[in-house]
């Protein structure tokens, strides 16, 4: 029920709620940025869809740049055009620019406690799961809407880059084609 | 000689901003062999802990570059050097979302985005392996993760939960 689509779209929101929910986003994003961006941009705001977040990363896995900070970019920019790209990369980044200076600054005093390794540890087990949790939540709307088409192609990218440890980019250019004219073959007639 | 530092950052990290496809992570070997082996700015140690630090913090793991441009050249640095990472990749974002959209209709345009976005969902289950095997390093830690994942999927929770209950876990020593 957490990947289904939102009932009706949610009011557009303005550049400064743009702002707060990007910090929101990079306030307790540990371990990763984009499952806490799914979380609270898809599933709390209701901004996007969960399908549309995926396309958007999708083009944004392809450019340059950091994905996360493409995304808010994007989604910045698809709401309020280049104030709202501003508002949210601003947004992004500020807080955690600020964060890791002051932890950089403090970091002499507790680099060598245990007990702060272990809790890193556990949070980063948790940071795992959670991208564990956003594939799955990627995966099934795809899955449903087009199950024969977004499959295969999903499972041999795995294969790919997990198992095989293919680099992102080589797996794209490989890949991309094939998945391409697979939905281009499905389309309505 | 400040300014020819801070230019040199800025240059340095234009460049390597276009090199990073994929996120950050990519260029992180090409960071170390600039910032350690070809300009010397810092220790290897230096920067492992930089790295460290840049990972453990809530943010964009691209916030490594904020702490090397930090340690170089101070609180100028930093903010050169991030600007010079993440600005000009997002203006290219820009140009390429806003041509993107004004395509909305073409006849082919759904078959790309289907297509492109459904490798995007392979690299995610990807990542969730690969970081899934490189944390779960004891039998608590990978039950952490899949517990996380389940709970993250199945319920509305804040998974703020599920990293405070983690960490609380791993500094007790449970994990």
């Amino acid at each position: 029920m957490t990947a289904s689509q939102p009932a009706e779209p949610a009011p557009v929101p303005t550049s400064l709620e743009l702002f707060l929910g990007f910090m929101r986003v990079a306030a307790f994003s540990f371990g990763g940025v984009l499952p806490w961006a799914h979380f609270v941009l898809v599933e709390r705001r209701r901004w996007l869809t969960s399908d549309e977040f995926t396309d958007m990363l999708a083009l944004c896995q392809l450019l340059p740049g950091p994905n996360i900070v493409n995304m808010s970019v994007a989604i910045g920019a698809r709401f309020h055009g280049a104030r709202g790209a501003l508002a949210a990369i601003l947004g992004l980044t500020l807080l955690p620019i600020v964060i890791v200076l002051a932890l950089a600054t403090l970091y002499a005093g507790f680099k060598d406690v245990p007990a702060v390794d272990r809790a890193l540890d556990g949070m980063a087990a948790a940071a795992a799961g959670l991208v564990i949790a956003m594939a799955a939540k990627m995966a099934m709307p795809m899955l449903r809407r087009r199950p024969w088409g977004a499959a295969p192609i999903i499972l041999v990218t795995f294969v790919l880059v997990a198992l095989l440890r293919w680099p992102l980019l080589l797996a794209v250019v490989v890949l991309a084609p094939f998945s391409i004219a697979l939905a281009w073959r499905e389309r309505a007639p | 000689m400040t300014s020819l530092l801070l230019a040199q950052l800025a240059w340095r990290f234009f460049l390597i901003g276009f090199l990073a496809i994929g996120g950050a992570n990519a260029v992180v070997p090409e960071m170390h062999r600039m910032v350690v082996e070809t300009q010397g700015w810092m220790t290897n140690a230096e920067f492992a802990a930089l790295f460290a630090i840049a990972n453990a913090a809530p943010g964009p793991n691209v916030l490594i570059v904020t702490l090397i441009g930090w340690r170089v050249a101070g609180i100028p640095g930093a903010l050169v050097a991030t600007v010079a990472m993440v600005g000009p990749t997002s203006l290219l974002t820009y140009g390429v979302f806003h041509l993107w959209n004004r395509m909305k209709n073409a006849p082919w345009r759904p078959a790309v985005q289907n297509g492109l976005s459904a490798v995007t969902v392979g690299l995610i289950a990807a990542t969730a392996w690969i970081l899934t095997r490189a944390t779960g390093t004891s039998s608590p830690l990978v039950a952490v993760a899949v517990v996380t994942a389940a709970v993250s999927y199945l319920t509305k929770i804040n998974p703020l939960w599920c990293f405070g209950t983690a960490a609380a876990l791993g500094a007790a020593g449970l994990l």
